[in-house]
């Protein structure tokens, strides 16, 4: 892609490269610093694959310690540090900088602890999301934000991303499921937020903590609560022959009090593209198709199922299907999940996006989708997360037709502003990184985001901390920092006092 | 003394402006239920949110509310049931406990404590249910932060930042919260008899199994009589709510009678009586009792509880009960609230915190309300106040005990 404009730079560091490197060396000895241009190269980008930078130099701790040290070293000499996880990052959120030491996590890989009880997991952050299911699953046990690549995606990288899934509606987002991390500061402090207690004794630390992307500080341990897996979970696969009536269903489906353990809605093309991948089994007369699954008791699941079948007759579903077993269950699911790589075949290329809207402005984006699509001579598909109203079209392009990569880019573009303009926001679950850090001013204003940028000053005064990331712009600390004082005005003087 | 009332958002970016430039600090108040909780503070103003009211959004089928900061809580509640829902983290109130009336308080306050109730442990705090705010800061600038859908990872969150922040980082004026659908039907299963311990075990036994309970508490033997006008007799009671669709509730109530049964009497209280219970549980009614006999809430690992209360009990004298599965350990103290000992205690079982809820002015003056922090962690949560506050105008020092 055209690629984002980076922070320039800084000479001193590229000169004291060498130096840098052994020090490194000195600080993690062994096999944990990674410097040739050849085995850098695997680091060079994450998720977003359009986006590629050699590190500096690349170092991979295996203790807290370590860390520690690093980020001091890096501190006292004004050297750039980018956190790194797993690197699915799919906006960029762990692209390297030239002048920067990439600090990837992936050796701390251990589960510390597991306590049944307290229904607690402590995991170091390399521990996959997945990895902390496998942990406990024997006990009947589950880890519930479920991003789709959770079989990669590092728990520390879900901290920094405050990660979501399929599952949010119900159980919340990463930032619900954490109860604590150690982290180390920039200038090398160790500090506790939370644990196997519930809520903060200060500041919500770890609120602002969970979701910062890797610039406020580095998760060295991390404590989630784990949940007792629902007895059983049947799902109903519903046809509609709109997008406006499945949208109706969700809506009276939560009209009625009930929440779904996860409601995915697919659109025309989308549906198309996936039933010809998979064969699930999906109708292709339909418009839109929507997935409801209900977990919980075995007689709660019955007794919903029966009334979101109601529901969906009323609103006009045309067909309508409830599985039977976990191995129907799974055929429902399967087409939905392999609906990106599925769009992968009907084209060259695809782009994803992100946006989150409220549900009942549905129509009213794909109908501006449709017209966007029109009107950049590209195709789009969509798969949505019903529930909790983000979206992920799929733009389809060809990067090997000149432009058609930038007009991508720029379609994604306004959908997001559409979906700004509908009281939605920019990324429901990919985060900002580069990919729309210069979107950033669509949804706030310069206000808004210096007071972003102040919990930064917080926690990293000179911006070493993951830069070029989340804001269009990070303005220096002192200068934020100045107070512009209106003096003599007496507030609202027509107003009583008491 | 002035008291500022404001009616808009500006009147309190103007407010918060004037204090800035003439260097006097703020009281930042809404119905004062909570007054009572935090260092005793020392203000020439106070910015009474209590005039800036009023729901501005509210759309049922999209789970989502807005009002400004000074809407009442019972407003919200009122408007919340007339379409069967609620908020789901349960929110306390304060105001019996801190011998004042019930029902007062407002979404800012609400906010500002981060309150909770007894579904704390499924369903989280007001910092779980906030989706956006728009504040003026100490600065006296504008922002926002978030938005008013529930997967929004864009940009900072900020609105969490304000939960438990207690007015001293920004003035909140509009809030967004996550509204969701109350429970159809509930009931609640109580054992009787059982020493703390046991019942700890017995909240963990019944929170691990597939009864998806959304309340567990423990009320011993010296406060039970205390709760339901004394509906309880012959010994303390451990309870356990399951909520829901009825055929739903009926199932795992009767799931957890095969689990637990054994281990005592049992009798299920229904809906109503249920409902009353947990409300009392949640405002800590048995301590409710008019006097300013000190109050610790403290927070620690649920399997941690009991033995911190008897390793305390062995230095002072508290009345106790818990709830969050034991995670959550109300204190009535004798006399001294003994906090150093306490805190001790809490950090050596692994850690977690008191807060001393209630107490006399000088009591709070002399001794921090809330849990000290380490040195790196108190320096790093003093340089988010200076980013927010650098003057020092909100609520100044009411967190910070020096």
């Amino acid at each position: 892609m055209s690629g984002p404009k980076m922070p320039q730079a800084n000479a001193a560091t590229l000169k004291k490269r060498a130096e840098i490197v052994a020090d490194m060396r000195i600080i993690v000895p062994g096999e944990g610093v990674v410097d040739t241009d050849n085995e850098m190269r695997a680091f060079e980008s994450d998720g977003l694959t359009a986006y590629r930078q050699m590190p500096l130099v690349v170092v991979l701790p295996e203790t807290t310690a370590q860390v520690s040290r690093i980020l001091k070293y890096c501190h006292q000499r004004n050297i750039r540090v980018v956190p790194r996880g797993s690197g699915t990052s799919l906006s960029g959120g762990a692209l390297p900088l030239q002048d920067a030491v990439l600090l990837v996590m992936s050796r701390f890989n251990r589960i510390l602890d597991v306590d049944y009880p307290n229904r607690t997991v402590v995991a170091q952050p390399g521990v996959t999301n997945l990895g902390i299911t496998d942990a406990v699953e024997h006990e009947g046990f589950y880890y519930a934000p479920d991003p789709s690549s959770q079989i990669a995606c590092s728990i520390g990288g879900n901290v920094a991303e405050n990660s979501g899934g399929v599952h949010c509606l119900k159980y919340g987002l990463t930032a619900n499921n954490v109860l604590g991390v150690e982290m180390v500061l920039v200038n090398g402090d160790v500090i506790r937020l939370g644990g196997k207690h519930l809520d903060a004794e200060g500041y919500d630390l770890l609120g602002l903590m969970t979701g910062s992307e890797g610039l406020l500080g580095v998760v060295t341990e991390v404590t989630v609560r784990i949940l007792q897996k629902p007895e059983t979970a049947r799902a109903l696969l519903i046809g509609f022959p709109s997008s406006e009536q499945a949208g109706e269903c969700v809506a009276e489906i939560i009209g009625a009090g009930i929440i779904p353990g996860g409601m995915e809605m697919m659109d025309g093309p989308a549906i198309r593209a996936a039933e010809d991948f998979v064969h699930a089994g999906y109708p292709l007369d339909v418009e839109a198709l929507l997935i409801v699954e209900l977990d919980g008791p075995q007689a709660e699941v019955d007794h919903l199922i029966d009334r979101v079948e109601a529901i969906a007759r009323e609103n006009g579903a045309t067909t309508s299907r409830a599985s039977t077993s976990d191995e129907e269950r799974a055929v429902f699911w399967a087409g939905r999940k392999a609906a990106f790589p599925a769009v992968g075949r009907i084209s060259p290329d695809y782009y994803c996006m992100d946006g989150t809207i409220p549900r009942k402005q549905l129509p009213r984006v794909l109908a501006g989708m449709r017209a966007l699509s029109e009107k950049y001579g590209l195709r789009v598909a969509n798969v949505f997360h019903a529930g909790d109203g983000n979206l992920h079209p799929l733009i389809l392009y060809d990067a090997n037709r000149p432009g058609e990569l930038e007009k991508a880019e720029d379609f994604g573009a306004d959908i997001l502003r559409l979906c700004v303009e509908v009281g939605g926001v920019l990324t429901g679950e990919h985060g900002v990184g580069v990919e729309k850090r210069d979107l950033m001013p669509e949804m706030f204003t310069e206000s808004d985001l210096n007071q972003q940028i102040r919990v930064k000053c917080a926690f990293d005064p000179n911006h070493l901390l993951n830069p070029g990331k989340v804001f269009p712009q990070l303005h220096r600390c002192a200068e934020l920092g100045r107070m512009h004082i209106h003096r003599g005005q007496v507030p609202f003087p027509n107003l009583e006092r008491f | 003394m002035t008291d500022f009332r404001p009616n808009t958002a500006d009147d309190v970016l103007e407010t918060v402006q004037w204090a800035v430039s003439e260097e006097t600090p703020l009281e930042i108040v809404g119905h004062g239920s909570k007054r009572g909780i935090g260092q005793p503070l020392q203000t020439e103003h106070a910015l009474d949110l209590s005039t800036l009211t009023g729901i501005t959004l509210y759309e049922p089928e999209e789970l989502v509310l807005s009002a400004k900061a000074g809407t009442p809580l019972a407003d919200i509640e009122a408007a919340l049931r007339e379409h069967g829902q609620e908020f789901a983290f349960e929110p306390m109130d304060y105001g019996p406990l801190l011998g004042g009336e019930a029902g007062r308080g407002t979404l800012g306050g609400l906010l500002a404590a981060n309150l909770a109730g007894p579904r704390r442990l499924k369903a989280g705090a007001a910092r779980d249910h906030v989706l956006g705010v728009h504040a003026v800061s100490g600065r006296g600038e504008s922002f926002k932060s978030g938005g008013r859908v529930v997967k929004n990872v864009t940009g900072y969150d900020l609105s969490k930042g304000l939960a438990g922040s207690w007015g001293t980082l920004a003035v909140a004026t509009d809030i967004t919260m996550k509204v969701l659908p109350a429970a159809e039907t509930e009931s609640t299963f109580c054992i009787a008899g059982l020493d703390d311990a046991a019942a700890a075990e017995a909240m963990a036994t019944a929170m691990s199994s597939s009864a998806e309970v959304s309340g567990a508490a423990h009320l011993p033997e010296g406060v039970v009589g205390r709760f339901i006008d004394g509906g309880f007799s012959g010994g303390g009671r451990t309870v356990l709510r399951v909520e829901g669709f009825g055929p739903s509730v009926a199932y795992r109530i009767d799931l957890l009678s095969r689990l637990l049964g054994k281990l005592g009497n049992t009798e299920t209280l229904e809906d109503r009586d249920s409902r009353r219970l947990w409300r009392e549980i949640r405002d800590c009614h048995p301590f409710a009792d008019g006097s300013p006999a000190p109050v610790w809430r403290v927070s620690v690992a649920p399997s941690r509880g009991p033995e911190l209360v008897d390793a305390f009990r062995r230095a002072a004298g508290a009345n106790v009960f818990y709830d969050w599965q034991g995670g959550l350990v109300w204190m009535r103290m004798e006399a001294d609230p003994e906090a150093a000992i306490l805190r001790k205690m809490i950090a050596h079982l692994g850690g977690g915190h008191a807060t001393l809820v209630r107490a006399p002015l000088a009591l709070r003056a002399a001794m921090p309300v809330f849990e000290p922090q380490p040195a790196a962690l108190a320096a790093l949560s003093a340089r988010l106040k200076d980013q927010f506050d650098p003057a020092g105008i909100l609520n100044p020092g009411r967190m910070a005990f020096t």
